[in-house]
């Protein structure tokens, strides 16, 4: 297949490459969603299959297995994938995040140990960053790990990890050096999951479900050659993964079927007869509105991806917007709805439904990155303008009153 | 859909802001708007001969460069930007795309190529009051009388109105809505220059008394009305696109530099959220001003929905930017001298020029079905 080895493509490439795709996954997706038991075995099968396919870490290099194609194949897949209902769920992380992130900074025989058993879907990763007393300021984490001759020993506590109930490798920050400022003491780690002193429990959110997990270390124990990057370089690694992380939650695509969509709002309103009151329709046409600009904003995103411009930290825009958004939807839902939103019967689904949008609203504000942070990004990095002064900064991160230290 | 520029596109953006920033700087602008014109009579020679901008979607046999409304996009985006004062909406975009969606080959011969080479200006008359257009003619009635039609009745906030060389019409006749075309210095014809909150636009009633009035011939009168409106909704869009842009880069550039309390005022999050809330509308505002100058180019039957869409989402937008960049100028950007008030004047004047915000947003619910 020659059309590998060219770093980006014609647009008759591009359209072979279109049709090779939407055929392999007409005759290969799953028919339907696999059951919460069945979840895993069939996303590792899927994965597999992927990756004897040739669509699984399109744009990674081909010596950890990847086909060393331009983003714009990347994103013809997603395109296409967007049709379906996939079961990837399991391998997000590893494939949006840890993967990439190990192959930028990985040695060798980390990238070949660990990125070809990855893409075949053979372990699962999640990332190990965020604590009880850092989120948005992740450099202030205290999980502590201490050399002790030729392994390290990880104690501390992390929260919000996405997928690690079915992990077998975590992206580790924890803090090696506590004499040195908060970001210069960190280092990032490749841990096993199934390693000794590890322990997994489920945490339940506000919607009453339990996505996320609290991971707990006590004196666990990691060999030395499990550092990805360099011993207190972590912060950079963190950089490099949540740049990652950026891109692929811009890539993300909204399932077909939402009760907080426009197209799903119309329909409470017809079932409400309010599609005759102006104000009503007025703030429908608001929310159509927002919701199609934004629609339009990641066909441009993927448009310019194609074109070679990969949008970089534009990706919060879409972040943040999609957020904003939701708190439109649920604020229109209550207005068509009155307390229909709020009470329904045992067995409608779309009471349960629009329940389920209004307490899963707070999470698109704050997972990922915070409307807060997003401004920020887009405040620094897009627009250039100053940081806020940083008191912390280069002080020793044992003075700071951070997270247990206040004390 | 294509919503990125090709080269070529880009390459048209960068000469036209080339020529605006030169020969329509701040200074030139406020000259123009306090002349007695109104507006920058060498500017808009420039425009049409040098630049040949007149005519970037008019077909070649009208003396057009037969590009298309992508292109002309572009342009509005930079006047926008510039607020440099010319007739290009009321000309180049609503009379153009009025003759051209005519059935009247005779007017559009006529006509165009003098349009598109700047040697004649052209308005279009429908709104009456509050800026909505009508489709049926309004109050506005013709009148036949053997061969020779008069129109009676007033229409108001007409574009380039002041300036035009000629007036096209929408007016009830006893069959329903017609075209026609009035000579602005006929008998009959009173014209009078609106005081507007824009300084750098300006707007006129036109009152007709028996004034004398040549039929346009169109086989649907109010069809031609819908389209002439979505193309200058898409058009309008995109001057508000370019002057959102333009004052989100003053306020940022402000930011930076103005120093309060020991340090850059755009480095308070205070201020830092809300440009970057100007830059995200700015973002999801352009791409569907792309979408729907790409549907008017290439998806027509997609057209009032975009139309809508982007008149729905950038008119506000547009003003709370305008708002925004005033606001963090802080006292110099309340005062005459300093530009960013234009930006706000031209952002609420644009978002209102075709009638109100809830207007737009029920249209938009029409065309959805809703």
């Amino acid at each position: 297949m020659s059309r590998m080895s060219v770093p980006n493509g014609s647009p008759t490439e591009f359209q072979e490459y279109r049709d090779g795709v939407r055929s392999w996954l007409k005759a290969n997706a799953p028919a339907s969603m696999p059951s919460a038991a069945e979840l895993i075995p069939a996303a590792k099968a899927f994965q597999a299959a992927l990756f004897d396919a040739g669509y699984a870490g399109i744009t990674w290099p081909k010596d950890v297995g990847g086909q060393g194609l331009s983003p714009a194949y990347q994103q013809v897949y997603s395109d296409e994938a967007a049709a379906y209902e996939l079961p990837v769920y399991p391998f997000i992380i590893g494939m949006g995040m840890c993967g990439p992130t190990v192959n930028d900074l990985g040695t060798d025989e980390q990238r070949t140990g660990y990125l070809p058993r990855l893409l075949r879907g053979e372990d699962i990763w999640c990332q190990l960053f965020s604590e009880p007393g850092a989120g948005s300021d992740v450099a202030s984490l205290q999980t502590r790990a201490v050399l002790d001759g030729d392994t390290w020993v990880v104690n501390g506590q992390k929260v919000w990890t996405t997928n690690a109930q079915w992990a077998d490798f975590g992206a580790l920050l924890a803090r090696t050096d506590p004499d040195r400022p908060k970001h210069s003491g960190l280092t990032m780690f490749v841990l096993d999951m199934h390693a000794p002193g590890v322990t997994v429990r489920p945490l339940k959110d506000m919607s009453g479900r339990a996505p996320f997990n609290e991971v707990y270390f006590d004196d666990v124990r990691i060999p030395v050659d499990a550092v990805l990057g360099q011993v207190n370089g972590g912060w950079n690694a963190a950089v490099t993964m949540l740049g990652h992380e950026r891109v692929s939650i811009g890539a993300t695509r909204k399932p077909k079927t939402n009760p907080m969509e426009f197209a799903s709002l119309v329909e409470l309103a017809r079932d409400h007869g309010v599609t005759g009151d102006p104000a009503q329709r007025e703030r429908l046409a608001e929310l159509y509105a927002d919701e199609r600009v934004l629609d339009l904003f990641n066909v441009r995103m993927r448009q310019e991806t194609m074109a070679g411009n990969p949008p970089g930290a534009r990706g919060s825009v879409a972040k943040l917007a999609g957020a904003l958004l939701l708190r439109k939807a649920i604020e229109t839902a209550g207005q068509i709805a009155g307390s229909d939103t709020i009470a329904w019967e045992p067995d409608d689904a779309r009471g349960a439904g629009l329940a389920l949008g209004i307490n899963s609203a707070p999470a698109s504000s704050i997972a990922g990155g915070t409307n807060e942070v997003q401004h920020n990004i887009i405040g620094e990095r897009i627009l250039g303008l100053p940081k806020e002064p940083q008191v912390d900064r280069d002080i020793p991160f044992r003075e700071l009153k951070v997270g247990t230290q206040r004390g | 859909m294509q919503l990125v520029l090709d080269p070529e596109q880009q390459e048209l953006r960068s000469a036209i802001r080339k020529f605006l920033t030169d020969q329509s700087p701040s200074a030139r602008v406020r000259s123009a708007m306090e002349s007695a014109d109104g507006y920058d009579r060498e500017l808009w020679r420039r425009m049409a001969t040098e630049l040949g901008l007149l005519g970037l979607a008019v077909p070649e046999q009208y003396a057009g460069a037969g590009a298309g409304h992508v292109e002309r996009a572009i342009v509005q985006e930079e006047l926008g930007r510039s607020l440099a004062p010319s007739p290009f909406l009321g000309s180049a975009v609503l009379a153009t795309d009025t003759l051209l969606a005519l059935d009247d080959e005779a007017a559009r011969a006529e006509l165009l190529p003098r349009m598109v080479a700047g040697e004649l200006i052209a308005a279009v008359a429908v709104a009456e009051g509050g800026g909505a257009w009508d489709r049926t003619g309004g109050a506005t009635t013709a009148s036949r009388s053997g061969d020779t039609w008069t129109l009676d009745g007033t229409k108001t906030a007409v574009v380039a109105g002041d300036v035009a060389d000629v007036v096209l019409v929408l007016a009830s006749t006893p069959d329903g809505p017609g075209w026609f075309r009035v000579d602005p210095s006929a008998s009959g014809v009173t014209r009078t220059t609106l005081a507007t909150l824009d300084p750098t636009r300006r707007l006129a009633k036109i009152a007709f008394a028996g004034a004398p009035a040549t039929p346009l011939a169109s086989a649907d009168a109010a069809a031609v009305l819908d389209l002439v409106a979505d193309l200058g909704a898409v058009a309008l869009a995109a001057e508000q696109t370019g002057g959102l842009e333009r004052a989100l880069e003053m306020a940022v550039d402000y930011a930076k530099v103005r120093v309060q309390f020991g340090r850059p005022i755009g480095s308070y999050q205070a201020v830092k959220h809300g440009l970057a809330d100007v830059y995200s509308d700015w973002e999801q505002g352009l791409s569907a001003l792309r979408y729907a100058s790409w549907a008017a180019d290439h998806a027509r039957d997609e057209l009032p929905l975009a139309a809508a869409l982007v008149a729905t989402y950038v008119g506000p937008a547009y003003f709370r930017a305008g708002t925004l960049c005033v606001q963090y100028h802080g006292g110099i950007g309340y005062t005459w001298e300093h530009d960013a008030h234009l930006y706000y004047k031209r952002a609420k004047s644009t978002e209102l020029l075709f009638g109100s915000p809830a207007r737009n947003r029920a249209r938009l619910a029409d065309r959805l079905g809703v």
